[in-house]
């Protein structure tokens, strides 16, 4: 074998090795740390189980809000069809208004509440998350152009 | 006025563009020196209009020219002077604008540097040809900037306010500056596949513009992310959102590229590799475009979408990344290899890094890319976040930090690595000592962390010695500094993350004026809550005193602005740091007479962006030596190297 070969044959059992080390960690990290997003419509109709972490999306409902001692805050996150109580512990985005839309990462607790660990809403008056809008038309509830 | 002369000058630059693109392809033959005189000065005439469309533009930015549809919708006349200049590329359009403006501005250093063969530079200019024309098209057809309103409205709609920040003012041309130079490096690459003259000279001929790339990726990728820190008020500096890894994975691409294009130019070794690597960098950052601009995803960055644009972006894409891909398969199999190495070289290491860059890239394009085709394939929505990877691309960059040192003390062909190893043990002693002291003496004790301290110690105190080894620091060339500066930013940044993901300390508290909350050995005493009038928004200002021991050592002021020409919020976050560690605070909501306070004390974030800086500190020192004709030949660092 002449030294290009060896070279070559090196290049490609690297490439090889990295390749399938490569796809057994991306398949691996896939499958377990991949978050689901659903509205509350498929929270109730799923039964997620306690303790697993989703997104949750839809409109703050109007009238919800709640703030407890230090900086808890409790809400009602609805599509239309379903609502889901949602805790959080921390700072709301600028733009949290009730009947907005927003984002929420957590996971539900034994007494059918949402722990959200983080609150996302839109950036600015004219966006509205993509999975917020998707949620909203598959319940009926999206207007196009009001938000 | 300005319109007009702004849209004449597109429409002339495009007909030059396509000048250029013919007479540059034409003149890759060995006769045609004309092709090549008349794609040299379509080059210059292209850049001159489209500076001169630019120009026209920023004209109508600063003197609020409310007929000009952009900046109507983009623009306000109670916005400052500097933001009214940086809203220029606020919007889709401007920034489509910008992204020509450096391509023409690169043209013109390829016809001027003229680096590699005259046949070589032509048909570099005849790709840069044929990617300006395609961008002209699109700016002219779906992003027009110079549309105009009829009639003017009184007033414009101003800037999100999220982008009226000194950072994130220079964060688009930086990128940019990134983005389109390895556009340079893609042209180099389809004209040395075009002209056969895939060479050590055409690596040579093409370095500059990789180095300058990198530079700016870097430079942009770091700013980006210092502006997310500071600005969205949670203390977190990258999110893994797909659009800041659409930055990644250019920068991953490119830094394999400077790697692997340095064997090319020394020993003709990884030839072909280097011309795919060349043709991906660019592909990567037109599919970042692709994602950023056309809506598929949510961001700050994605403007209001238009789905022309996204298939107009996208065909690019297919004939851009298709046409060089199947230039390469044609042509890089009648390249020459270069000389032979053994499996402990110089070589051998830069294929590894290669290797490795090149996985990572490939772990955060499938994570950034599955849950589109997931949401296109079955519509189930899903996100792929941090702890993904966490699992994938860490265990990656640690393997090849670890490994890093070993680069520069291998010798070219054949190395040897025991003497690579005695070289770098003190390093090693070093990063061992740091390891069990951070082991045995920082709360809350964690043994990865303790690890990853010592992998970033072993990075920095190896970068050291490596240079040290090579000779009198102050009698060196620059360019010895450049893979030791680099490398050396690589372990401060790593020291960065694991510091402020490890022993961040977070308090969150409702404070009334008067009341204090404590935060790592600090309390936060509210003093008292301002209504301030800033030039285009009104501000709470809060008033926090920091107190250490019983002593008032700090004053803070975060504050939260409404912007009332926008309708939007942003948090202006406080930030105190020492250089090791930062206390940041964001203020909150007002409630029952009191405000919510978070607070941040991250140990070590600021190493995070002057790794960044390092790095891009090693990537201009590169570029120093090879843009200033070498004084005597450096035999130490042949030596060395």
């Amino acid at each position: 074998m002449n030294p290009k070969k060896r070279r070559r044959l090196y290049f490609a059992a690297a490439l090889v090795v990295a390749g399938m080390g490569g796809a057994v960690l991306v398949l691996g990290a896939l499958k377990d740390n991949v978050l689901y997003f659903y509205s509350p419509s498929d929270v109730a109709t799923k039964h997620v189980s306690p303790g697993v972490a989703f997104r949750i999306g839809g409109l703050v409902e109007k009238g919800s809000v709640s703030h407890g001692a230090h900086a808890d805050v409790r809400f009602v996150v609805t599509d239309g069809r379903a609502n889901v109580p949602v805790e959080f512990h921390g700072v709301l985005p600028d733009l949290f208004r009730e009947g907005q839309g927003i984002v929420a990462m957590g996971a539900m607790n034994g007494t059918g509440t949402f722990d959200a660990t983080e609150v996302l809403a839109k950036h600015d008056e004219k966006y509205m998350p993509p999975e917020v809008v998707d949620a909203l038309k598959r319940s009926g509830r999206w207007k196009e152009g009001g938000t | 006025m300005t319109g007009e002369i702004g849209q004449l000058a597109l429409a002339l630059a495009f007909a030059l563009s396509a000048v250029m693109a013919i007479a540059g392809l034409a003149g890759a033959r060995e006769t045609a020196s004309q092709s090549r005189a008349l794609a040299s000065s379509a080059a210059i005439g292209m850049f001159v209009f489209v500076a001169l469309a630019f120009g026209a533009l920023m004209y109508a930015f600063v003197t609020s020219d409310f007929s000009v549809l952009n900046v109507a919708q983009n623009s306000h006349t109670a916005k400052p002077m500097i933001y009214k200049i940086t809203g220029v590329w606020g919007s889709h359009e401007g920034s489509m604008l910008l992204w020509i403006f450096v391509l023409a501005i690169y043209s013109l250093f390829i016809v001027f540097a003229q680096r590699g063969s005259a046949r070589l530079t032509s048909a570099a200019l005849g790709v840069q040809g044929l990617l300006a024309c395609a961008f002209l098209l699109f700016i002219l057809f779906t992003s027009n900037p110079f549309l105009r309103l009829d009639p003017p409205p009184f007033e414009g709609a101003g800037l999100n306010p999220l982008l009226q920040d000194p950072g994130l003012a220079m964060h688009p041309p930086m990128l940019y500056i990134g983005y389109v130079g390895l556009s340079a490096a893609f042209s180099y690459a389809a004209a040395a596949l075009i002209t056969g003259e895939a060479d050590a000279a055409w690596a040579r001929a093409a370095r500059p513009f990789m180095l300058l790339a990198w530079i700016a990726l870097t430079l942009g990728i770091t700013l980006g992310s210092w502006w997310a820190y500071y600005v969205l008020g949670w203390g977190g500096f990258w999110f893994w959102d797909p659009v800041e890894n659409a930055a990644l994975m250019p920068w991953l691409i490119a830094t394999a590229l400077l790697h692997s294009a340095l064997a090319t130019e020394r020993t003709g070794a990884f030839r072909s590799w280097t011309l795919l690597l060349a043709i991906l960098g660019f592909s990567l950052s037109l599919i970042g475009t692709f994602l950023v601009r056309s809506g598929v995803l949510s961001s700050v960055h994605a403007f209001a979408s238009d789905p022309t644009r996204g298939v107009y972006i996208l065909m690019m894409l297919v004939v851009a990344i298709g046409g060089a891909l199947a230039l390469f398969a044609w042509r890089a199999p009648q390249l020459q290899g270069g000389t032979a190495f053994e499996p402990v070289s110089k070589e051998s290491a830069l294929l590894l890094n290669n290797v490795l860059l090149s996985a990572a890239a490939a772990t955060v394009f499938i994570g950034t890319l599955y849950p589109l085709l997931l949401d296109a394939l079955t519509g189930q929505k899903i996100s792929v976040g941090p702890p993904y990877f966490a699992v994938t691309f860490a265990p990656i960059f640690v393997v090849l930090i670890a490994l890093v040192p070993f680069g520069p003390r291998l010798g070219w062909r054949n190395g040897d690595w025991r003497t690579a190893l005695r070289v770098l043990a003190p390093a090693l002693g070093i990063a061992m000592v740091a390891m069990l002291a951070v082991l045995a003496f920082v709360t809350p004790h964690s043994l990865v962390a303790a690890m990853a301290c010592g992998l970033g110690v072993w990075a920095i105190a190896a970068a050291v010695i490596d240079l040290a080894k090579r000779g009198d620091i102050r009698a060196l060339p620059i360019g010895a500094f450049a893979s030791a500066l680099a490398h050396l930013g690589l372990g401060v940044t790593l020291l960065g993350i694991t510091g402020t993901t490890v022993w961040r300390s977070e308090a969150l508290e409702l404070l009334k004026p008067g009341q204090s909350m404590p935060i790592a050995g600090y309390n936060l005493r509210l003093d008292g809550v301002q209504l301030l009038q800033g030039p285009n928004y009104q501000a709470e200002h809060a008033t926090i005193s920091v107190i250490s021991n019983g002593h008032i050592i700090a004053t803070m002021s975060p504050e939260k602005r409404a912007y009332p020409v926008e309708g939007q919020a942003t948090a202006d976050t406080a930030i105190r740091t020492t250089g090791f560690s930062d206390l940041y605070i964001a203020l909150g909501d007002e409630r029952d007479g009191g405000w919510i306070i978070r607070a941040y004390v991250s140990p070590l974030a600021p190493f995070i962006w002057f790794g960044g800086a390092f790095m891009a500190l090693g990537g201009l020192a590169g570029l120093w030596s090879r843009l200033r004709p070498r004084r005597a030949p450096a035999t130490k660092l042949a030596a060395a190297e």
